[in-house]
């Protein structure tokens, strides 16, 4: 099996769907000439043309709503929204449009589109190039959510995201880039909606998306020296929930922590959390804990923004307190 | 003019049939027989007439919440949009969008829309997927005064340019946006002085002479799908009614409706047609009786009709 950056996994995954089916364009501030800023879509322009590799101007509604009226046209649009702060500028595109149009018209239209974006803290960028805004995008009936931890998952769900016939957010971490790992060569896809278990472990379950997984095992890893073993479960997709994985997980382990970037307040962890509490509570020996950011803008200064992202001290405390209950 | 004296007939009952569509839903609304909102195009029918008079079944167009008067002229039956906008099971959208929101992608309909300035990135995708596609279509951005003071209306127009889309930007000013006259929201006398900063063509037309606009959208269209690029075309019209059913108009003066309902283009365009000898008095009756038959059948089709099954409720979120 090939080695490759999540990156080069991304890129990867735009290359063989775009040979594969014609009516896939790719569009987005940076992504042809430039590559894409942290590199996912390099050598695209070259390869397939402008034509179908699209640099536009910084114009996100435009983005966003350009792929949303070709997608109900028969286009299968790939767009990148560069960083998922920007969001804001382009939002009534993408909920009030194109996760409403399907349900509005009484189910007769289609938007099959996914919208690329890099998250996440580690960098210094500071509070507008940042957050983690998954919870935001779950909230909405009519998209799909997916934030990958792994290169092969990448390449796997991204290829998914694409064959999928509804708007998808799919939710890079920009400290997951440079990641290397193995990655299954050609056609290769990982269904939407299935939860991997990253560690197998039979006394607590740690739930963690995206750079928050690489997080949960290297602290399952120290854990275990202390005769603790943890299961590490990544959701991979956070709408749909593989609800059932997250259940058989927690009644084996009958302990849940869950870890995320995103601020704890409202984040996808009080949904898990919740999810668990109603049809699992009289499998739970300890109380749910979660390890996410405080609710705070993303700081800037190096010692603030680690401070910030949840640790993996932060986690094996947690770890220790359910254990301890 | 190179145009059909049946064309003209048709436009002239396409223009009645909206009014009389719109005059009925007011009176349903008035009889509380209609949740929600209700945005009618009465005094408007000689935009979305003309305009579509120009397209082909495999064109687009996007709406606004204004919509009745887009759908109609696109080929939208009144039979399922008289369902829809009751809430009913058999309407376009199986009663799950309403009058903001009917649409049938199959006649090229994407959608009248509740959120002002969301139709014209929408259009702009529209004419991409003509434009990749190469079969000829067009697309078309009708959009109110109010959304054209909005930034989604200004990236949608720069990027059609810079891309040449094939789409064309009608402009249709009422004059107000709900209460906020135009001569207060907008910068410029003209929405169409705008099109110079996207270099692109602007023109400025009676939006109460269906002609005039029928003429000025024709060129645009035609410029659209030889691959020349958008166009803005700015009608200059007036509502009859409130910006919605109920709306007690205190911002607007009653002379003014008075003055504007003077240049009503249906009996305007009907005067034309008779004088011209397209249309004799007698055929005006027998258009009008047919379009009184076809809404009232339309009414009892909706009317009948059962409303959705509260089993539809969560169908139709995503696609399987």
């Amino acid at each position: 099996m090939p080695t490759m950056t999540f990156a080069q996994a991304l890129n990867d995954a735009h290359k063989l769907e775009m040979l594969r089916d014609p009516n896939i364009y790719v569009a987005g501030e940076d992504v042809g000439i430039y590559g894409g800023i942290f590199g996912v879509t390099g050598g695209l322009l070259d390869q397939f043309g402008p034509k179908r590799v699209r640099d536009t101007p910084i114009t996100e509604s435009a983005i966003v709503g350009t792929a949303v009226g070709a997608a109900s046209c028969g286009l299968r649009p790939v767009v990148e929204l560069m960083f998922v702060d920007f969001i804001g500028v382009a939002l009534d595109q993408l909920f009030n449009q194109a996760a409403k149009m399907k349900y509005m018209f009484g189910g007769k239209a289609k938007i099959p589109m996914v919208l690329r974006a890099t998250c996440g803290a580690g960098i210094g960028a500071a509070a507008q190039h940042s957050q983690c805004l998954e919870a935001w995008f779950m909230h909405v009936p009519g998209l799909k959510v997916v934030m990958p931890s792994t290169p092969a998952d990448a390449k796997g769900l991204l290829i998914s995201a694409i064959r999928d016939d509804n708007p998808v957010v799919f939710l890079e971490h920009k400290m997951l880039y440079a990641l290397e790992g193995e990655v299954p060569a050609g056609d290769y896809t990982v269904p939407l909606g299935k939860a991997d278990i990253k560690r197998e472990g039979k006394d607590v379950t740690v739930i963690a998306t995206a750079q928050a997984v690489h997080t949960a095992l290297s602290a399952a890893e120290k854990l275990s020296a202390d005769g603790i073993s943890v299961e590490v479960l990544d959701p991979r997709t956070l709408n749909p929930l593989d609800e059932e994985a997250i259940l058989e997980s927690v009644r084996k382990t009958h302990r849940l922590v869950i870890i995320h970037e995103a601020v704890k307040f409202a984040g996808a962890g009080a949904e898990i959390a919740a999810m668990v509490a109603e049809k699992a509570f009289d499998r739970l020996d300890a109380p749910i804990l979660r390890v996410a950011a405080p609710f705070v803008p993303v700081p800037f200064s190096p010692p603030l923004e680690k401070e910030y992202i949840p640790s993996e001290e932060k986690l094996i405390r947690a770890v220790k307190t359910v254990m301890e209950s | 003019m190179d145009i059909s004296k049946e064309k003209m007939v048709e436009m002239y009952t396409i223009m009645s049939r909206i009014r009389m569509f719109e005059l009925r839903v007011s009176e349903l609304f008035a009889a509380g027989k209609i949740p929600g909102f209700v945005h009618l195009y009465a005094g408007e029918e000689a935009i979305a007439t003309g305009v579509c008079a120009n397209l082909l079944g495999s064109d687009y167009i996007t709406s606004t919440h204004r919509g009745h008067g887009h759908l109609i002229a696109k080929g939208g039956e009144i039979q399922f949009m008289m369902a829809e906008v009751l809430g009913k099971k058999t309407g376009y959208c199986k009663g799950k969008g309403g009058s903001m929101h009917i649409a049938d992608v199959a006649l090229g309909i994407l959608g009248a829309n509740g959120i002002v300035g969301a139709g014209p990135p929408l259009a702009a995708g529209a004419a991409l997927a003509c434009q990749y596609q190469d079969k000829g279509a067009i697309a078309v951005c009708f959009f109110g005064d109010g959304a054209s003071n909005q930034g989604t209306t200004h990236e949608a127009m720069n990027l059609a340019t810079c891309w040449k889309l094939p789409v064309v930007f009608i402009a249709e000013n009422n004059m107000y946006g709900i209460s906020s006259c135009t001569l207060n929201s907008m910068c410029v006398p003209n929405i169409a002085d705008r099109a110079s900063a996207y270099d692109m063509p602007g023109v400025v037309v009676d939006g109460n002479d269906v002609m005039a606009v029928f003429e000025a959208s024709g060129e645009a269209i035609k410029r659209a799908r030889q691959g020349q690029g958008p166009s803005l075309i700015e009608c200059k019209t007036y509502r009859h009614r409130g910006h919605f059913e109920g709306d007690p108009c205190a911002y607007r003066r009653k002379e003014e409706l008075e003055e504007w309902k003077e240049k009503d283009p249906i009996p305007r365009f009907e005067q034309k047609l008779v004088a011209l000898g397209v249309m004799s008095a007698e055929q005006v009756r027998e258009i009008q009786d047919t379009l009184k038959k076809q809404l009232e059948e339309a009414e009892r089709f909706a009317e009948e009709s059962p409303f959705p099954d509260v089993s539809e409720l969560m169908s139709d979120v995503y696609t399987a």
